[in-house]
């Protein structure tokens, strides 16, 4: 009972907050201090947002977006997946590709958007290959230390009840690095959020939450910026909470591997 | 194959060596024969040693220590804005109820953004330049830095804070010997996780607000003149930033929370 009187008042004083915070914006807004496209007030950017959405454009410029994130995410997928279990099983490619991997990490991805524009022109294969970079060390890293964490007496277990390598692989390996390679996958999936949207801006192409964006800077037009933000903002939670929130939920938690973090 | 025992270590060592540099003298070979082969223009893929010698070049005249040099200075000054206020804003949550209230809603609103998509409105409302440059980095680093502050501070024991009380502490004793000790490790997380988020963003920021020296910046003009050896060399002095950072600054941390506290995150 005391907790639903503690999610109400949650709730409360959530709206509450968002309603003073709006209004202060708004006031600040109207006020005429500042140039009125520069901060346009919020039924403005709920209108241009409204005729965004519904004039179609917008969901142009997310579904472009959308394709260049999946398709340089499941290319990250495909290949920093079998690449961090095969690091991991074997020595001889870990000391080839570990090298390798800790010094191409820490350079951030759009660093190489300028080199990427010569070599492949502005459009959609700048874009993919920097998700791509974004996308491929987290899942490389996070699947390698999955697999290497798994446990050697369960191995062992297996091995001593018969379990031949395939079965080894799949029944054992495979579910007992999945914390991790859902972790990784969740990362990946938020770095190539972020590096789409700077992509987008530098190479820029017709298409795109973070082209529009930029596009809008150059007519001033801090609505449509204001609502793409917005439009940005959702989908990006949509993934990370409800599309990697109920992978793991489907599939960790309901095997026991990790508790749900109370938040 | 009598290595007498004394040089083993040594020896090892050279091989650890060895082992490491491999992969990058295959790659460089790889790289070279496509360089040499003729299937690019040479001004789009420059063989390594020109990359080399852009880099050597660079270096002497000052150009790139300078451009380097800002770089790093934007980073941590916009990092040191954001530790101060994300560590007080995450404390100020942990500790007061009306507080959490009041900032939870806006951090979770904002956090999920990607901090490039930021770059154009405060470009719009501070001008091209420095300003915007840090200020978006601070921005962006602020909010690991504030939820994981956040948790920390929640995560201190009640049960310490309690005793402390019943043991006489003022609130000032409190937060001092209980508090923020008990939260450190996760502040050090989280100003880790905020210091890695600035130096991701910094060299897009530096690309987009056009400021005057800055790596991200020494790359992006370097495309007008299809200088792409100045572009490598470029990325080869960010790569030995990005690195000097992990080894220097983000291993340290952890090894020193991991020692000190025996905790993994």
């Amino acid at each position: 009972m005391s907790e639903r009187t503690d999610r109400w008042r949650r709730i409360r004083r959530t709206t509450g907050t968002l309603l003073v915070v709006a209004a202060l914006y708004e006031i600040v807004a109207r006020s005429g201090y500042f140039p009125a496209v520069l901060l346009p007030t919020l039924p403005g950017v709920a209108r241009t947002l409204f005729g965004l959405v519904t004039d179609g454009t917008m969901l142009w410029h997310a579904g472009y977006t959308l394709a260049r994130v999946m398709i340089g995410f499941l290319l990250a997928v495909a290949l920093g997946l079998p690449l961090g279990i095969w690091m991991a099983r074997s020595r001889a490619v870990e000391n080839f590709a570990l090298p390798l991997a800790s010094a191409l990490m820490p350079i951030p991805s759009l660093a190489w958007v300028p080199v990427f524009i010569l070599w492949f022109g502005l459009g959609d294969a700048v874009t993919v290959a920097i998700v791509f970079y974004a996308a491929m060390f987290p899942m490389l890293l996070n699947t390698w230390t999955g697999v290497r964490a798994v446990n050697p007496l369960w191995l062992r277990a297996a091995q001593a009840m018969g379990a031949k390598e395939r079965a080894l692989f799949w029944k054992v390996i495979i579910p007992g690095a999945s914390p991790l390679i859902i972790t990784g996958l969740r990362q990946a999936f938020v770095r190539s959020w972020i590096a789409v949207v700077g992509a987008e801006m530098l190479a820029a192409s017709d298409w795109g939450l973070g082209w529009i964006i930029f596009d809008a800077k150059e007519f001033l037009n801090a609505d449509v910026m204001l609502a793409s933000l917005a439009v940005i903002g959702a989908i990006g939670y949509v993934f990370e909470r409800l599309v990697f929130g109920s992978l793991e939920r489907f599939t960790v938690l309901r095997w026991g591997m990790v508790r749900a973090v109370k938040a | 194959m009598a290595a007498h025992p004394a040089s083993a270590r040594g020896e090892s060592r050279w091989r650890g060596l060895a082992r490491t540099a491999f992969p990058f003298l295959v790659l460089a070979a790889i790289w070279e024969v496509l360089a040499h082969a003729g299937l690019f223009p040479p001004r789009l893929f420059p063989p390594v040693e020109t990359i080399a010698a852009a880099f050597i070049r660079l270096t002497v005249s000052g150009i790139l220590p300078h451009h380097a040099f800002d770089s790093v200075l934007r980073l941590l000054s916009g990092f040191a804005l954001a530790a101060v206020a994300g560590v007080t804003i995450g404390i100020a949550m942990g500790r007061s109820q009306f507080a959490e209230d009041v900032f939870l809603p806006l951090v979770s609103i904002g956090a999920p953004i990607p901090g490039l998509a930021y770059a154009p409105l405060f470009l719009l409302w501070f001008g091209l330049g420095n300003v915007t440059a840090v200020l978006l980095v601070a921005f962006v680093s602020a909010f690991p830095v504030i939820y994981n502050t956040w948790t920390g501070v929640k995560a201190v024991k009640e049960i310490w804070v309690r005793a402390a009380q019943a043991m006489g502490a003022d609130n000032r004793a409190l937060f001092r010997l209980v508090i923020l000790p008990g939260a450190l490790p996760y502040i050090l997380t989280g100003l880790r996780l905020g210091l890695a988020q600035a130096w991701r963003i910094l060299v897009g920021v530096e690309m987009l607000a056009a400021v005057q020296w800055g790596l991200g910046w020494l790359i992006f003009g370097a495309r007008e003149f299809l200088a792409t050896d100045v572009m490598l060399a470029g990325i080869v002095a960010i790569a030995l930033i990005g690195l000097a950072l992990e080894k220097l600054v983000f291993q340290r941390i952890e090894e020193f929370t991991l020692v000190r506290w025996g905790m993994l995150t």
